[in-house]
């Protein structure tokens, strides 16, 4: 009863489309896989573009001998949520960042961002660190924090680590990576 | 379709499920920086960024003082995932291949063989798949033992070997991250193998574990509507009932449950019960496939009771529908075929959560998207939308790229106007400067291996003053002058000389530590000097070099990825209006496939409704016609 009932309903309604549509859908399959092929060959060419374009702006803007660069990571639990950092070299604004949520839940899983690159001399110089976000309990807190770093020859990567440390209290440190 | 591509479909739920992680304290920048990129799903940025890690880390010397050294294996395991989500299959496994290959330990290379069986896995190359876990020997860590098993089983089954697939299914029963899927998975398994009576006990256990989430509940819901589908074919349509019935009414496999569960009362010719399920689906989602057949079968089931009057209803209700959708259907074509869904689709704005397809309907001017639904969940569909977009992110990428090259120009020119002029004067007052230092540099050479012969044999004369060696040969004057007029001096006079001789050299002799000490001591001051020299030198070398660097040597790099820029547009261009054209053309063939099944319905809905009026109006009249 049940095939006799429905198949005379699918029999009206469907008719010839699914054998008109099973082949069409077989042959854009094939052309589709083929094109992923190509696809997949433009994507690894494009990130060699990037790689070789990476070098070139690292020559061109930031050369060893003056390229800094300042990375921010989070550690253990924290009870705030940043929502903003801004660094400060000498005095002199050079970054100011407002996280997003997916760049803050990657913070939080162990990945570090590059908040900042640019050059300095070698010698002495300070950097200024500053972060403003909400605590648990909703209340707006800003930390701020000087540190003095040394510039050499070598490029200099400074790592700025956010830690919690429970009440409301919040460390900067910043150290050489 | 049928049971072969839903299978797929929940085997790949469960696989690619595979977090990149650190492992430990992170020590390289770099890979945390790749991470940061994944976990926002950006993955060409954290490819770009540790593909270059990992060559620049395979290019060093003495790798173990790399900071990457510490995270190598992770690594090269986040490398491959990281190309399999961004859908780089071909490229996907290299990376893992080599820690396979390589000096590591047994729960790292065992990790490595999962990974690698993983990822051939889901390239559909399933002898490679088991090729890989066979290498799978020894200690496995523990927190990929139930993937390792799942995985084997999935293999197994898409080899066509389901009785071999049962084994492992049968052991993740209790498994707390496999325990649904794997209790499903094994229900088809015996369904396979044409063990009907176990497909239909494991499916009905399936159908009611415990459920932790939408996932399961998904799982849970499918199993009962498969159980239920089979029992309906066989017809046991009592029982059949009984497992639609079991699929939740919001779920995402109701509105098939709901159409399945009015069929088998129909057929067991319960047509008051065939009204409950189809009066509730014939309210849902007017562009749902199940829905729309619905609205054409609870006017037949109230037909078949006889009530046919409120059937011509429902009729005339489903031709209104259908005729509005029909409209929608076409103005949809029409949008298509004007390119607009392509345009909707590169709008980045509403790619921003994971239905934003179906928000794409929102747009003005844009396709009905609902009605792509099933189009969306095929696998080679998904994947042109995918490239698609991706090609759209690297065009957008390149065009970015491009403008900066004649910026870059610029600096290099601006650069070398500057500095060009300045060099000449420079480098002549260097290479004066130069040759002072050198021969500084040689005399202080020369004064310290001095100082430290005398440390091994002291020679007083070395540190005589300057007045010393003139006395000293005055004093030899004179007593040759006295030896050849020796007759008009008296003796007195030569032992004069000689007593002064004596004393020169008992001066020398005496005094000789003491002037070694302040030797040495002036030695080390101008070490302190020469040190501060060689600095400003090196400096000066380095800034020098610094200058020639920041203007020479980018003509060539900058117009060779200029012309690779530019060659990458032209055939992401062409690749993108190819991959578009296969899009645009599946996505109206799937609308004019639902427009012809609404047309055919309308003509149904259309003989139907007459004919209901026919029954009605000859049923009125039998009735004023009775006494």
């Amino acid at each position: 009863m049940f095939k006799q009932t429905r198949c005379l309903l699918i029999f009206l309604t469907f008719g010839l489309v699914p054998m008109l549509s099973g082949n069409t859908q077989d042959l854009s399959g094939d052309d589709m896989r083929s094109l992923d092929g190509q696809v997949q060959e433009i994507k690894s060419d494009v990130l060699n573009i990037a790689s070789e374009l990476n070098v070139l702006e690292e020559r061109l803007l930031y050369p060893s001998s003056t390229q800094l660069a300042v990375f921010v990571s989070l550690d253990g639990e924290q009870d705030f949520r940043l929502d903003a950092m801004q660094i400060d070299i000498n005095g002199e604004p050079v970054a100011y960042h407002i996280y997003s949520f997916k760049e803050l839940e990657a913070l939080q899983k162990g990945g570090v961002q590059r908040v900042h690159t640019g050059n300095v001399v070698t010698g002495n110089h300070e950097i200024t660190v500053t972060m403003t976000g909400k605590l648990e309990n909703g209340g707006d807190f800003s930390e701020s924090g000087n540190f003095a770093f040394t510039k050499g020859v070598k490029p200099k990567a400074l790592g700025v680590t956010l830690r919690s440390e429970g009440f409301g209290t919040t460390t900067i440190q910043v150290g050489d990576w | 379709m049928g049971r072969k591509s839903l299978l797929t479909g929940l085997l790949l739920a469960g696989c690619l499920a595979a977090k990149p992680s650190v492992g430990g304290e992170l020590k390289d920048l770099y890979f945390g920086e790749a991470l940061y990129f994944a976990y926002q799903g950006d993955f060409f940025a954290a490819l770009e960024r540790l593909d270059t890690e990992v060559k620049m880390h395979a290019g060093v010397d003495e790798p173990e003082l790399d900071t990457l050294y510490y995270h190598i294996d992770a690594a090269e395991f986040s490398l491959g995932d990281f190309e399999l989500r961004y859908r780089m299959h071909h490229r996907a496994g290299r990376a893992i291949r080599a820690v396979l290959e390589g000096a590591v330990d047994e729960a790292t290379r065992n990790d490595a063989a999962f990974r690698l069986a993983r990822i051939h896995f889901q390239k559909s190359q399933m002898p490679e798949a088991m090729q890989a876990l066979g290498r799978i020997d020894g200690k496995v860590p523990e927190a990929i033992r139930d993937d390792i098993e799942f995985l084997r089983a999935n293999v197994l089954l898409a080899q066509g070997h389901p009785g071999a697939a049962a084994a492992p299914l049968r052991a993740l029963q209790g498994s707390r991250s496999f325990g649904g899927l794997a209790a499903y998975n094994l229900g088809i398994a015996y369904l396979q193998g044409e063990q009907r009576q176990e497909a239909v006990t494991q499916l009905d256990r399936a159908g009611q574990t415990n459920a932790n989430g939408p996932a399961d509940l998904a799982i849970r819901d499918k199993s009962n509507l498969v159980l239920g589908t089979m029992l309906l074919e066989d017809g046991d349509y009592a029982r059949a009932a009984d497992f639609f019935d079991r699929v939740r009414l919001e779920g995402p496999f109701s509105n098939q449950a709901l159409l399945s569960s009015g069929w088998a009362s129909m057929s067991a010719e319960n047509f008051e019960r065939a009204v409950v399920p189809w009066g509730i689906l014939a309210d849902r989602e007017a562009t749902d496939f199940a829905a729309q057949e619905a609205m054409l079968a609870l006017p037949y089931a109230y037909g078949k009771l006889d009530v046919h009057g409120r059937a011509a209803v429902l009729y005339g209700d489903a031709l209104d529908t259908f005729g509005a959708e029909i409209n929608k259907l076409t103005a949809s074509i029409e949008s298509i075929r004007e390119g607009k869904f392509l345009q909707a689709l590169a709008r980045e704005e509403i790619r921003r959560d994971k239905d934003w397809v179906m928000r794409l309907r929102s747009l003005p001017q844009s396709p009905e998207t609902y009605y792509l639904m099933e189009l969306l969940a095929s696998h080679d569909f998904q994947t042109g939308l995918q490239n698609y977009l991706d090609l759209a992110d690297l065009h957008n990428k390149l065009v970015t790229w491009q403008a900066g090259f004649d910026s870059y120009e610029e600096l290099v020119e601006i650069r070398s106007e500057h500095y060009q002029p300045l060099l000449p004067a420079v480098d002549k007052r260097f290479r004066q400067l130069d040759s002072r230092l050198r021969l500084r540099i040689e005399q202080h050479s020369m004064l310290v291996k001095r100082r430290d012969d005398l440390l091994t044999t002291p020679r007083p004369e070395f540190l005589a003053t300057r007045q010393e060696p003139e006395d000293l040969k005055r004093i030899e004057m004179i007593e040759a002058a006295l030896r050849d007029t020796a007759a008009q001096y008296p003796t007195v006079m030569t032992e004069r000389t000689q007593r002064l001789k004596g004393l020169l050299a008992f001066t020398l002799a005496t005094d000789y530590h003491n002037r070694l000490t302040e030797f040495d001591k002036n030695l080390r001051d101008l070490d302190a000097a020469m040190h501060i020299a060689q600095v400003e030198y090196d400096h000066y070398v380095r800034t020098r070099q610094a200058a020639t660097h920041s203007f020479v040597g980018y003509g060539k790099d900058i117009k060779s990825l200029r012309i690779q820029v530019s060659q990458a547009l032209d055939r992401i261009g062409l690749l993108m209006a190819r991959q578009g054209h296969l899009i645009e053309v599946v996505a109206i063939e799937a609308l004019v496939s639902r427009r012809a099944r609404l047309e055919s319905f309308s003509d149904k809905a259309r003989f139907a409704l007459a004919d209901s009026y026919d029954r009605a109006a000859q049923r009125q009249a039998n009735t004023e016609a009775a006494p």
